[in-house]
């Protein structure tokens, strides 16, 4: 089975139930598949073991052979590539946007004269190794890509599908995210009880909606703000999984890269519990 | 020689427009008959890129300089390998600046001066 955390708004609590949850259940699996800021590994700690380059494919233009029809830069949905031709001259240049590019590899296949290449571009790291007792992996892109959905979907390819899939989202509700929660079995959507915790909320539900994935949600710091997300939820008839009030002590651990059923041992059994309703919400 | 200014109509009177990828019409004019084209941006709404095709836009235009209000890294690369002439900071009505550039009081803009999709921010 696999469960996907995540939020619409940033810093409601994704890595904290995430954490939480795979810290409470057996035969798991990590993902932290927030592969701009990945932080699950602060407090789960894991000792890595293997590092891979991920890579994507962009275009590499053999100017010999480019003759400047501009067949590339018309086929590219991405505005990634421009042609330039100077009509008195003949003579041209082909300049590629590499942060703009999708590897769709169109530009290569429809190439009249067969002048583009495919070549590798690195843009991060793969790190798998064991957090406690369980397999984890994380995917770190490079700082000043853009791309990181070719990132998650290479983080996504270490699912074990023997074990429980706990993964960590991005925040948003853009491709990353959509990337992410792809062929999740459920998605917890972690948020705080405000007005930008509700709107961004909204938001998720309705990308979870359109994909077809079974969600729930999770009130982090509960006790405090108002109660437009819990009202929100019962119109739009979403199970309200977990309330964590708001802890000091939950935050002061955190803030020591300390998970919180280290310093808080109800949670595990809170957690177990979110985890059977899953099962049963499925 | 072929000069362009981004405008937010298709007449000479209408106002730059500010934004280079995303400007609504690309005014086009032939500075020896000064007889000029408006013509649609058809990529002003790209998610992104917009100011590439621009750039690539001028290039099979042969145009030779662009009069605007900005232009991001995307447009600025384009253009100067285009080998095109970029005066940015201009406003008033296309007329206007078509007059300031014949008076020869430009001077010509050698980096970006804005971000990448900066344009999108006005709609």
């Amino acid at each position: 089975m696999i469960v996907s955390v995540a939020s619409g708004k940033g810093g409601t609590g994704k890595t904290t139930v995430a954490v939480g949850l795979a810290l409470s259940l057996n035969n798991v699996q990590f993902l932290d598949c927030d592969v701009e800021e990945p932080n699950a590994h602060l407090f789960l700690k894991p000792r890595i073991t293997e590092t891979s380059p991920a890579f994507i494919s962009i275009p590499d233009i053999v100017e010999e052979r480019c003759d400047y029809c501009g067949e590339c830069q018309r086929v590219c949905a991405f505005n990634s590539i421009a042609v330039l031709k100077n009509p008195e001259t003949g003579k041209g240049s082909v300049l590629v946007f590499d942060h703009l590019c999708h590897s769709c590899g169109a530009c290569c296949i429809l190439c009249p004269r067969g002048a583009i290449l495919e070549t590798k571009k690195q843009i991060g790291v793969i790190e798998k190794g064991i957090a406690r007792d369980f397999p984890f992996v994380h995917g770190k892109l490079n700082i000043g890509e853009v791309m990181s959905t070719p990132l998650i979907r290479q983080v996504k390819k270490e699912i074990d599908p023997k074990k429980t899939v706990i993964i960590d989202a991005p925040p948003g509700t853009t491709c990353p995210v959509i990337e992410t929660v792809k062929g999740s079995d459920f998605c917890i959507l972690v948020t705080e009880p405000t007005p930008f915790g509700l709107n961004d909320l909204t938001l998720t539900v309705d990308v979870l909606k359109t994909l077809g994935i079974p969600s729930g949600i999770v009130l982090n710091r509960s006790d405090i703000g108002d109660d437009g997300v819990a009202s929100f939820a019962r119109e739009q008839d979403i199970p309200l999984l977990m309330n964590i009030p708001f802890d000091r002590d939950i935050a002061s651990a955190y803030s020591m890269g300390v998970p919180m059923v280290d310093v808080k041992k109800d949670y595990v059994y809170l957690f177990r519990n979110l985890f059977a309703r899953i099962g049963k919400a499925i | 020689m072929k000069l362009c200014i981004t405008s937010e109509g298709p007449s000479l009177e209408s106002k730059v427009d500010p934004r280079f990828g995303r400007c609504r019409y690309f005014i086009i004019v032939d500075t020896d008959t000064m007889e000029f084209k408006a013509l649609e941006n058809l990529q002003a709404g790209a998610s992104g890129g917009a100011g590439i095709q621009a750039g690539q836009f001028m290039s099979s235009n042969g145009v030779k300089a662009v009069l605007t209000g900005n232009v991001g890294p995307n447009a600025f690369q384009t253009l100067r390998a285009a080998g095109i002439d970029i005066f940015t900071g201009i406003s008033g009505t296309v007329r206007d600046a078509l007059k300031r550039y014949k008076e020869e009081t430009l001077s010509k803009t050698q980096a970006p001066t804005t971000a990448s999709k900066t344009g999108l921010q006005k709609t």
